[in-house]
This record gives C-alpha cells, sequence and structure tokens, in this order.
C-alpha cells in the first residue's frame, strides 16, 4: 500500500484509524476558535442542541476581532454573550483589541505540529503552516465540537506544492501565493489539501510560511501544510511548553497532482477586482491609479510584512497625496514590536492611520470603508466585490511592499523600481 | 428526501458566500428573517422580494466560496429556498448546507435556464419541465445523509450526542 501524505497521517493520528484520502473519519479536535463574527450563532446552535456543559473547555479559544472596536448596541451584545459564556464554562477569550484569532492561536502556541486545530472562520487554514492539520468550519460544526469534542472529515487527496529556488529581491511570499492561485484557479483545489514542500520551503520564514497556508482557501483547500523544521521548532520554542510529534509525509505518498513553483523565476504578482485568482503580472497593471493602501489581515499584517511596507516607503520618499494609508497590526503583540522598533512611528509619520489590532476594513464590519468608486490596493486575501464594506469600491490585492510602492507613487508601482 | 418543486434562479460561477449576504449585515442582526431581505443585494437589489417559497438557486462551479459564515445558508433557507444546485460547491458552505438542512445538489447545471420548473423524484432526482432532462445528483456520504435526514445537526446532535459513522 502506498505511502501517506502529511494529512492523513495527521488524522489517521486523531481518528485512531488508517486514514486515507476519500475516507470519513471522526477526530478529536486539539483546539477550536470561535470569533465574534461566528461564536455567538455557535451558541444558539449550542443551545438548540441541548448543550449544558463543554466538553474540554481548555480546547476552545474566543477571539473578538471582527467588530474592534464594536460600534452598535448589537455588536456589543455579541461580545457579551460570547464574554458570559466563556466566564461561565473557563474558556479563554481574547478581548477586543488583542488581535485577529488566527494570529493569536499561532502567537499562543495552540498550533502545533501533528495537530488538529479548526476555526469557525474560513482562514483557519493559517496554522497549517505550523505542520498541523488545519481548516474553516461553520458555527454549527463549532457548537458540535464544544459538546462532544470531536468532528467528522472527510480525509482530503493532497495536492504536492513543491517550492524550488529562493524569491529575488522584492519579491514575497504573498507573490508566491497569488501565482499558485492564478495557476490552480478559485476551486483548483476544492475538497483537497496543498501539501508544501522542497528545497525552497526552508527559504521561507514562518511569517511567510503562514502567508501561504493563509491562501490556500482562496484556491478551494481544505488546507494548507508545511513539513516542521528548524524554523517550526525555533518558533514554537518560545510559545509552547506542549510537547509535539512532527509529521513527515512518506516518500511514496499519494498525490493527486504536483504543482512547481520556481520561486526564484517569480515576479510580483497582483489579483485583479473582483476575484482572487484572477492574477496577473504586477508589471502589465503599473499605472493604475489607486486611492487607498490597506496593510492588515490575517495575511499580510505581521511584523515582517510592515517592514518591508515601511522599507518601500522610505525608499520612495512617502505616501503620495492623495492616497489613504490604513494600517491593522494583526495582533497587539506586533503592535508593540512595531512600536518598539520605531515602524508605528514612521507608518504615522508617513500619514497612515492606524487601526486597533483585529480584522479592521479586510471584511467590512470595522475599520475604515472605501467611498464610492475607490480603488484600494491591499495585503488581504479576498477581493470580492462588497467585501470591504462597500460594493462600489474595487480591490487589488498584492504584497505588503507592492501595496506601499502603491502608495509612493498613488498608481500601481513595481516595489523593485522604488528601489532604483 | 423532501419533494422540491420550484423555479430555477440562476445566480453563475464563483458566487462567494459576501455576495449571497453581506458580511457588513450580520453585525445588526443573525435572524434570518431579517436577512433574507439582503440576499445578493449586491448582485441585484431586486432579488430578494422577487423569491418565492420553493425556489431553487441554480449556480455553476464553487458556490458559497469565500468566508465560512453561516448566515449564508439560513438566509438562503430564511427565504424559502429549500435547495441549491451548483457543479461545484466550496466545502464550507456543502458542509453548512447540510448541517442546517439546505440541500446541496452537485450536478451538471449548464442546460437549465433562469425560471425553468425543476421537480424531484422520489429517488432525488431533478426533471426540468422545460427540458424534460433529468439530473441524477451526486450521493451523499451516509453521514452527510444521517445528518440531513435527521434534519440538520442540531437534531443529530440531540438524537446522538456524538457522531456515529
Amino acid at each position: 500500500m502506498a505511502g501517506r501524505t502529511i494529512s492523513e497521517k495527521i488524522l489517521a493520528r486523531k481518528s485512531g484509524r488508517d486514514a486515507r484520502a476519500g475516507d470519513l473519519v471522526v477526530c478529536e479536535v486539539d483546539c477550536a476558535l470561535g470569533t465574534d463574527g461566528s461564536a455567538p450563532m455557535a451558541l444558539d446552535y449550542f443551545k438548540a442542541m441541548g448543550g449544558e456543559h463543554v466538553r474540554d473547555p481548555t480546547r476552545l479559544v474566543f477571539a473578538l476581532d471582527h467588530y474592534v472596536p464594536p460600534t452598535s448596541p448589537q455588536t456589543i451584545g455579541l461580545h457579551r454573550v460570547m464574554r458570559d459564556f466563556a466566564q461561565r464554562f473557563g474558556i479563554t477569550l481574547h478581548e477586543a483589541g488583542e488581535g485577529i484569532g488566527h494570529q493569536l492561536i499561532v502567537e499562543t502556541g495552540r498550533a502545533l505540529p501533528g495537530g488538529l486545530v479548526v476555526g469557525a472562520d474560513s482562514h483557519a487554514v493559517t496554522y497549517g503552516a505550523l505542520n498541523c492539520f488545519a481548516t474553516g468550519i461553520g458555527s454549527s460544526d463549532l457548537a458540535a465540537i464544544m459538546l462532544c469534542g470531536r468532528i467528522w472529515l472527510r480525509v482530503p487527496e493532497s495536492i504536492r506544492v513543491v517550492l524550488t529556488g529562493q524569491s529575488p529581491g522584492g519579491v514575497y511570499a504573498k507573490d508566491v501565493a497569488l501565482a499558485l492561485a492564478g495557476r490552480l484557479g478559485a476551486d483548483g483545489a476544492a475538497y483537497q489539501a496543498l501539501e508544501f514542500t522542497g528545497p525552497g520551503v526552508a527559504t521561507l520564514a514562518l511569517e511567510d510560511r503562514l502567508v501561504l497556508s493563509n491562501l490556500a482557501v482562496e484556491m478551494g483547500a481544505k488546507n494548507g501544510i508545511f513539513p516542521a523544521d528548524a524554523e517550526t521548532i525555533a518558533y514554537l520554542k518560545s510559545r509552547s511548553v506542549e510537547t509535539f510529534e512532527p509529521v513527515a509525509a512518506d516518500p511514496d505518498a499519494h498525490y493527486s497532482q504536483t504543482v512547481e513553483i520556481a520561486l526564484d523565476a517569480l515576479t510580483p504578482q497582483l489579483a485583479l477586482p473582483h476575484l482572487v485568482d484572477q492574477v496577473v503580472a504586477l508589471e502589465d497593471a503599473v499605472g493604475t491609479p489607486v486611492q487607498m493602501v490597506y496593510l492588515g489581515t490575517c495575511t499580510g499584517g505581521r511584523l515582517r510584512d510592515f517592514h518591508q511596507a515601511r522599507a518601500v516607503l522610505e525608499a520612495g520618499g512617502g505616501v503620495a497625496p492623495g492616497v489613504q494609508l490604513v494600517v491593522t497590526p494583526a495582533s497587539r503583540e506586533i503592535r508593540d514590536a512595531m512600536s518598539a522598533d520605531g515602524t508605528l512611528d514612521a507608518l504615522v509619520g508617513f500619514g497612515a492611520t492606524v487601526v486597533e489590532p483585529g480584522c479592521g476594513s479586510c471584511c467590512g464590519t470595522c475599520g475604515v470603508i472605501p467611498g464610492d468608486g475607490v480603488t484600494v490596493i491591499s495585503t488581504a486575501n479576498r477581493n470580492f466585490k462588497g467585501r470591504m464594506g462597500n460594493a462600489k469600491a474595487s480591490i487589488y490585492l498584492a504584497s505588503p511592499a507592492a501595496c506601499a510602492a502603491a502608495a509612493t507613487r498613488g498608481v500601481v508601482t513595481d516595489p523593485r523600481k522604488v528601489w532604483q | 428526501m423532501t419533494a422540491l418543486r420550484g423555479r430555477a434562479r440562476l445566480v453563475g460561477d464563483d458566487v462567494n458566500t459576501d455576495s449571497i449576504i453581506s458580511s457588513t449585515r450580520k453585525r445588526e442582526s443573525l435572524d434570518p428573517a431579517v436577512l433574507k431581505q439582503f440576499l445578493f443585494e449586491h448582485v441585484d437589489p431586486a432579488f430578494a422580494a422577487s423569491v418565492r417559497p420553493g425556489d431553487i438557486l441554480v449556480a455553476g462551479k464553487n458556490f458559497g466560496c469565500g468566508s465560512a459564515m453561516e448566515v449564508a445558508v439560513t438566509t438562503v433557507l430564511g427565504a424559502g429556498i429549500p435547495a441549491v444546485m451548483a457543479r461545484s460547491f466550496s466545502r464550507t458552505y456543502y458542509r453548512n448546507a447540510i448541517n442546517n438542512g439546505l440541500l446541496p445538489l452537485i450536478c451538471e447545471t449548464g442546460g437549465i435556464r433562469d425560471g425553468d420548473i425543476l421537480v424531484s423524484d422520489a429517488l432525488g432526482a431533478i426533471r426540468n419541465e422545460r427540458t424534460g432532462e433529468t439530473l441524477r445528483p451526486e450521493p451523499l456520504p451516509p453521514i452527510m445523509t444521517a445528518i440531513l435526514g435527521a434534519g440538520g445537526l442540531v437534531p443529530y446532535m440531540r438524537q446522538n450526542g456524538d457522531f456515529r459513522l
């Protein structure tokens, strides 16, 4: 019998069965996240299911991140029901302003190699960067996990994504992810896992891997998983005291297809409005006017992203007149680090509006909203019509450096040219 | 399976959940009876008012992509739509549909026109009254049949308290 993929091995471990692609298994969940965008509904389902006690509160995490700060009696109420429930059952709750739930799961060492972590939010796939099986679920599945601690899953086939070489200057993890989305399409990995491998993996910092795993869902993938290596272990060393067992694929594992991406041959990429897989080489869209630049989200709101953006803004002489720069750090830890190393002051000095850590403008639920007819270039993961809270705005997606480059000129600009 | 009889409402490829119901709307209410008036508001402002109970959404590929927000399912149900037919679904929408008793039917939808009357038979096949063509949706795995059969994940968990394969 053929060897097994990382996903097959983890789901076998968590279900106690010989899990193979296509099998249905019931798995023990190591950790489940609910946000203010999903948990209030989960609490309704939980109650309707007859739930009186949470099976294992230590495996649940709540994060208030979609409505930061809450600006209506309704959203204040959503926060209140979550706080009350968390307090009653002893569930960890991250307050509004602590950051995006996905980033907090990563920062607090909840996503561990070989584990199964789910989140009632599609971008829960992000934690796959840490070699865990991570996928998004709805509120009803979260309620069932609260009740019984388990979830049923179909074991996915895996697409092997082989990364080779090293990205040249001006090309970043977001460009790799967009290039992959362009190749596979918005449903090219539907119901399947993306398993990243190849010598290029070692060139990616953990923060880069998070970007690739995060975007996996934009190709329809169930999860986007990396092997664990020295980089993974080094990241977790200061963040978790738990023991864990990394999982590697067998050399003879079966894959539905293999996609190779030569990192050294990549150029900056750009997703056009209003589809994530409508990806072009950024140089083909140079000159497109933009009025709003957004740096943030669970894709592009980490320290490394802001450092890259800052460097480009400094090289390009700051923000062009008529451009609104909006910054939302993905977590308070990131904001504090930006504050400590001068990045926050530098961005504010360029005229940035800084929003409290959280989901911010990404899905239009809080933060700054683009005006009618405004063109946005963003480090986010989605550019659907209306995504940022105004269906009359258009959203381009690019790397933090490319977004910053656009900010310096007021038009889509190749970040590699800003240095010259 | 519940018998279906309704008008086809064509919605296209890659319909994302923000387009089904804007995530800005769920800030103010999670009640499907409220949200249903905003169904597909940015695609067609007249859509919500034109829905008749029993209407069936007919999509191309990748229906329900994007956010996993469950209101994108409960709003459709709240509008009186019992089923969605698509060439393919995003996995989160598919799961959420099953969990709430919205019937997700995977089949070739290219021959269906807006307004066609679609009728299901006792075995779950769908007949298009205009063309006489019969579509046979892909069968569901047993656990999904069990959840749907129970009426959704809430009654399923009330009965079982856990997942049973």
